[in-house]
């Protein structure tokens, strides 16, 4: 295999905390993102799942560097994404995208929707005229399965999927290589969620696109990705490819996930047994010692209260357990 | 892919639905704001054509007729010298209007981009240009227009520049607190992930989504301004005789209120007018613009 087209190594993002007064000071951390490693190979899709707020977001977002994140490095075909200059750094941009979460949020009301597709075109000068942009705009659209007769209307006018493809036609007017998706159908009515995937996959298959998409829940990117990273609390836990991961999942924490998915067999459903997790997720700011999950893994024993267990390189599967040592 | 493409949508009207029309609907059926506009329409008209339409010179000067009541020859009456008042209120419109519109004009170019740059920038910067808003907006405001003018001498573009000063920070503020908002939302983030700059941000994203609440202070702001020029004209401060303001007019009036009242009265009922002109249009238009402003100042207003 050729060398992988995004390498993520060690990723910290902590948000200080200050304290309130005339003179701010430093107090502690939320370490959103606390040493996350992983790497996406060319053409492949990541899935990274995670409950709300163990940091799968943000890892995102560090990695096209819309947050600076305060360690670790990230590479992209080779470059390193943390300290590209402001030129470099605006041409790799071109080169990769992100679709976000809330179709809603993420497009601008006061832009008509071509304008919305054509910024990408605009602010990298890919384009040479008028028409030609008028061409590319409705081609996009028709890409993602919108009219070209559209582009005139404005955000408020589409459903929540129409608007998630105008999204996703944004993310691709500069031809990107790569996508971070970020629960690109959480937003969406189920109805509409199939479609959507439907055309990201399509839309992968036809360019050759490499994507992380993240999630909240394993059977959404269940049929999609090829490998799957949990995460838990800033940390990933467990990576594999999608079938033995869900087939033979080691850690206690992605055992407990793939429960929570539902079985579409009432007998297996009924007689299965299921991992119900105890607790909420602890808070970023003051993680448990050792093991993150010690506190809510019903497989826990002595030395996981102690001492945090590494991801170790298993051939194909990692794991970040003591069960494994 | 064609499986999944929406061929045809009911949901979507014929026609793109602009904001910017549904904001004129919506603002044309207010009643109150439509009489606003008819009567700032018909201001800038006189304001424009004031000597033509005048029935006399704004100076001609008929002792003889001196402090006689409104007549089919005099609508508004004459003053002191026998001018003819009505003339002199038309005429006035366009001082009025003028030092209103180039004052406003001037608090919106200086104080919409120290908004911009504070709220989208923050930190230090913020801080700077704030405090400096800050020290203008502590002083009340003709209190503030009056020091100005006593260091630059009386006259109607000193006025101007006074004015303008005076409401600058409104418009930093209003910007900025607009910025704060807007520059989280998710559609900026989106547009920085496509590698835009920060001046297409500003220009292209931030600013058309805090026009709204910019416009609707304008408009009121102009009411203010044209309230604020007729005080310090009433001071002396503004226009200088014997040119005719509304505010000058109805300190001249003063004297005389008991001989003639009508010489304070319509210079008086002109001001009146347009300023409730100016604040029927803005609050139409805060209404139609911007529902979630109403909101926010009313329950502010209640809780105060």
């Amino acid at each position: 295999m050729s060398d992988p087209l995004v390498a993520v190594k060690d990723l910290e993002v902590y948000f200080p905390v200050r304290s309130s007064g005339v003179v701010s000071r430093h107090v502690n951390d939320v370490k959103a993102v606390d040493g996350v490693t992983f790497e996406i190979n060319r053409g492949e899709t990541l899935g990274l799942v995670g409950e709300s707020g163990c940091g799968k977001t943000t890892t995102g977002l560090a990695l096209l560097r819309l947050l600076q994140p305060t360690g670790g490095t990230v590479r992209f075909d080779g470059l390193d994404v943390i300290d590209l200059d402001r030129a470099d750094l605006r041409a790799l941009r071109k080169r990769m995208a992100m679709i976000f979460q809330d179709p809603y949020a993420s497009l601008d009301p006061r832009m008509s929707i071509g304008k919305i597709v054509a910024e990408p075109l605009e602010i990298h000068s890919l384009v040479r005229s008028r028409a030609d942009k008028h061409r590319r705009v409705g081609d996009l659209l028709e890409m993602v399965g919108l009219s070209p007769d559209y582009r005139n209307r404005y955000p408020h006018e589409f459903s929540g999927g129409q608007r998630q493809r105008v999204g996703i036609a944004r993310a691709l007017a500069t031809e990107p290589d790569f996508i971070v998706c970020d629960e690109p159908i959480a937003a969406l009515d189920v109805s509409i969620q199939a479609a959507v995937m439907n055309l990201l996959e399509d839309l992968q298959r036809d360019l050759g696109l490499t994507y992380l998409f993240i999630a909240h829940d394993l059977s959404a990117v269940q049929h999609f990705s090829d490998r799957i990273a949990v995460m838990y609390l800033g940390r990933i836990v467990e990576v594999a490819d999608r079938v033995p991961l869900y087939e033979e999942p080691k850690h206690p924490y992605t055992d407990a996930l793939l429960s929570a998915v539902p079985v579409p067999d009432p007998v297996v459903e009924r007689s299965r047994t299921r991992t119900i997790l105890e607790g909420d997720v602890p808070s970023p700011l003051d993680p448990p010692s050792g093991c993150n999950f010690h506190p809510r893994c019903p497989r826990a024993f002595e030395p996981c209260s102690v001492a945090d267990p590494a991801l170790a390189a298993a051939p194909e599967h990692d794991v970040a357990c003591h069960l494994y040592d | 892919m064609s499986d999944q493409a929406p061929a045809t949508d009911d949901r979507l009207a014929a026609k793109p639905v602009s904001r910017t029309r549904e904001t004129i609907q919506t603002l044309m059926a207010n009643r109150l704001a439509v009489a606003g506009l008819v009567v700032l329409t018909i201001l800038v008209f006189v304001g424009i054509f004031g000597e033509a339409i005048a029935p006399y010179g704004i100076n001609d000067i008929d002792i003889p007729k001196r402090l006689t009541g409104p007549s089919s020859d005099h609508w508004f009456g004459t003053d002191e010298l026998g001018r003819d008042v009505f003339s002199r209120v038309i005429v006035a419109a366009r001082v009025s209007l003028q030092v209103g519109f180039i004052a406003v004009g001037f608090a919106l170019v200086v104080g919409v981009p120290i908004g911009l740059i504070s709220g989208y920038y923050r930190g230090g910067v913020d801080s700077f240009l704030m405090r400096m808003m800050d020290v203008l907006f502590s002083f009340p405001a003709i209190l503030l227009a009056i020091a100005i003018l006593a260091v630059l001498g009386p006259g109607v573009g000193n006025a101007m520049i006074a004015i303008g000063l005076v409401y600058t920070p409104i418009f930093a503020r209003i910007t900025r607190g607009s910025v704060l908002v807007v520059s989280e939302e998710v559609y900026i983030r989106a547009a920085r992930s496509l590698g835009a700059g920060d001046r297409r941000i500003i220009f292209r994203h931030i600013l058309p989504n805090v026009m709204a609440p910019i416009i609707v202070q304008t408009t009121l702001s102009l009411a203010f301004a044209i309230l604020s020029e007729a005080a310090l004209s009433f001071l002396g401060l503004g226009v200088q005789p014997p040119n005719p303001a509304w505010g000058r007019m109805l300190a001249e009036g003063r004297n005389f209120f008991e001989q003639a009242p009508w010489m304070g009265i319509f210079p008086g009922l002109a001001i009146l007018f347009t300023v409730m002109s100016f604040n029927f249009v803005g609050d139409g238009l805060r209404d139609a613009l911007d529902p979630k402003q109403k909101s926010v100042i009313e329950s502010r207003g209640q809780s105060a």
